[in-house]
């Protein structure tokens, strides 16, 4: 009898195309996700040394991070030069090496991490890769699915194989049920405010726990999608029912006898009782408040109760690094978080702009205006994302409400593209990231659900959305 | 690729702590479809103003630290985003040698496929190295491949290890994708059983 394995165990083994004898593998990649910023300079290597792209019906590339989110956005000249020639290079190159493509006329263009499950390019059991750090998100179906620099991205297109040593196993236990007002995002950021950062790094981790079961697919996918903020290679989530009846029916899930047997094969994959882990860390679900982030990392978190903490309750070189956020931040330790007035609210990225975070959305500000003054964006993550809310009522919910309601792309995310803050601008984001001058020089981001970040465009300040409900 | 054999240089000392790939090379300046001229930018909102003049208790912009080939930094360095951006930047910038107890996994990855060598080293003794970068240009570390040892301008020597793999490709420069296609056969085998086995894929 073999030993028991994880589930990473089983997909890793399931795709060592070859080992060398100290131990670096060769990884067979199934699924290889391309946009426009990290990939040019990939096509070109190909070009310059005349190498193919080995398999390009494994290849998917969708322009995001530079399309602006406004209508007109086909003119070329609603983009800078530099965006405009990074989305030209993708096009040239999708065409010349004859990889599946969806250009920003095509309905079902969006970010890349939406696009690729609503098409039912992410299944189960797969390895999937891009150019992108949230490639994390594609965990949720089971699948070992993680960001790769360029160089990687590159060779992925060359040889579909990864140079890889394999990493760690890490569980992360959510049990219990959520609280009313509490989400897949405040876990993924109450997980990180436990382990920090750097508390992933070196494992890929597996979310467990009824917790996580209860979620549906899209709450997997914002769990996962921060995998990376807590330093880990990647997220996963073992399939079960949700997943299938998720995948099925998508363009590119297999169909009919292949169904079956594909659901057969997704069957196996989880972790065997008795199976090691080398880091283990549990929250009870109940536990979990929504949560804000009041500094410039994702670890610089707290339940939306909480106060601002001062610089000498943390130890060694993070006293500094807090001093450094709040000065940038502009805020003094001690105050309530709720007392923290907003300028924007920014609802989108891959973290959070599915339908089911336009519903969140949608449920909270229906029939209520917008804080007079707050400027609010609400950006769907895909083409079809965005004609799903028309169809569903959502867009003339927001739009009553006050909100611009836009057409799909990466946007204030990760200031790329048009939609940027200003200098000191305090935004209530439902993204990834509060690195500083992430969302724009010297803007300021504070991480939060959907709902939470509803709740703040009402209120105008940071608020606990229990207190609407 | 450029090889990476030993080096002697001066080491500048950045101890914050989670330096993340915004830092190192903010998004405005993601956007050439090429891979040399980002080290003009590197650290580009910690090294200039708004009009673009030096932020002269930066670092890098004082005058014992502007030649540094080495940087001895604050634990998780490169966290963030999988820009290769990140480690271009910084080896246009000239820096080959990155030292810290931890770096962020993709970066990590990343600073090999570019000649460049990230070090992990205990708290101690990035402590020690971090003193002695503090000493300014007349303090230059020794950074050895081969022996995989560090010597302080003290005469201190850190030993530190490396995965054998990725020291061989940076002592030699070699090529990934070359070497991967010389396993084709492997890789071809691997697809059609994995297509039998799994044909949805």
């Amino acid at each position: 009898m073999t030993a028991p394995k994880t589930l990473y165990d089983k997909i890793w083994d399931a795709h060592v195309a070859h080992e060398a004898e100290d131990g670096t593998c060769l990884l067979y990649i199934d699924r290889h996700l391309v946009h426009e910023v990290t990939s040019a300079q990939a096509f070109e290597g190909l070009r310059m040394t005349g190498r193919k792209v080995h398999a390009p019906d494994k290849t998917i590339a969708v322009p995001d991070h530079n399309v602006p989110t406004t209508a007109g956005r086909e003119d070329p000249a609603q983009m800078t030069e530099e965006s405009r020639i990074q989305v030209a290079a993708l096009d040239t190159n999708a065409k010349e090496f004859g990889v599946h493509y969806y250009p920003v006329s095509d309905v079902r263009q969006g970010i890349v991490h939406i696009v690729g499950p609503e098409q039912g390019w992410t299944l189960p059991g797969m390895t999937v890769v891009c150019g992108d750090s949230h490639t994390a998100t594609h965990g949720a179906f089971g699948a070992l699915a993680h960001g790769i620099g360029t160089s990687e991205v590159e060779h992925v297109l060359a040889t579909q194989t990864l140079i890889q040593q394999k990493s760690k196993n890490m569980k992360v236990e959510i049990t219990g049920k959520l609280m009313p007002g509490v989400t897949a995002k405040d876990i993924t950021m109450a997980v990180i405010g436990e382990t920090g950062t750097g508390g992933g790094t070196g494992y890929v981790i597996e979310y467990c726990g009824s917790a996580i079961r209860d979620l549906s697919m899209e709450g997997r996918m914002t769990v996962c999608n921060m995998a990376i903020e807590g330093g880990a290679r990647a997220g996963l989530i073992a399939p079960d029912e949700t997943t299938y009846q998720y995948c099925m029916g998508r363009p590119h899930a297999p169909k009919a006898a292949q169904w079956e047997q594909a659901v057969a094969y997704w069957k196996t994959l989880f972790t065997d009782e008795g199976a090691h882990f080398d880091k283990v860390v549990t929250i009870k679900g109940e536990d979990i408040a929504p949560c804000v982030t009041w500094g410039t990392s994702p670890e610089d978190v707290l339940p939306i109760s909480s106060t601002v903490p001062a610089p000498e309750s943390f130890e060694g070189g993070k006293v500094d690094a807090v001093k450094r956020a709040l000065d940038y931040m502009g805020l003094e330790a001690g105050q309530k978080l709720t007392d923290i007035e907003i300028d924007t609210v920014f609802i989108g990225s891959c973290t959070n702009g599915r339908i089911e975070d336009m519903r969140a959305v949608a449920e909270i500000v229906k029939g209520k205006k917008i804080k007079d003054g707050i400027r609010a964006m609400i950006v769907p993550g895909s083409g079809l994302v965005r004609a799903q809310a028309d169809e569903e009522g959502l867009s003339e919910i927001f739009e009553e409400a006050g909100f611009e309601w836009r057409l799909a792309g990466c946007s204030m995310c990760l200031a790329m593209n048009p939609d940027q803050l200003s200098e000191n601008e305090r935004c209530a984001s439902t993204s990834n990231r509060n690195f500083e001058g992430r969302q724009g020089y010297k803007g300021r981001t504070h991480l939060v659900s959907p709902a939470m970040a509803a709740a703040a465009a009402l209120t105008g300040r940071l608020t606990d959305v229990r207190d609407l409900i | 690729m450029e090889k990476f054999e030993k080096l002697q240089g001066i080491a500048a000392p950045m101890p914050l702590v989670n330096i993340d790939t915004d830092m190192i090379i903010p998004k405005v300046f993601l956007k050439s479809i090429k891979r040399t001229g980002f080290g003009a930018n590197l650290f580009d909102e910690m090294r200039f103003n708004r009009d673009g003049t030096e932020i002269e208790d930066f670092v890098l912009n004082k005058p014992q630290y502007r030649d540094a080939e080495i940087l001895v930094a604050g634990d998780n360095f490169g966290c963030g985003s999988s820009r290769e951006h990140a480690p271009w930047a910084i080896a246009d910038f000239g820096i080959k040698c990155v030292i810290s107890t931890s770096f962020a996994d993709i970066f990590f990855n990343n600073c090999f496929k570019n000649g460049i060598l990230p070090i992990v080293l205990p708290q101690a003794e990035v402590d020690l190295l971090m003193s002695d970068a503090e000493k300014g240009s007349n303090a230059r570390m020794t950074v050895d491949l081969e022996a995989q040892e560090i010597t302080t301008s003290e005469g201190d020597v850190v030993k530190f290890d490396v995965d054998a793999f990725k020291k061989h490709c940076l002592l030699n420069g070699l090529d990934d994708i070359g070497l991967t296609m010389e396993k084709k056969a492997s890789i071809d085998a691997f697809e059609a059983q994995a297509s039998a086995a799994r044909p949805w894929v």
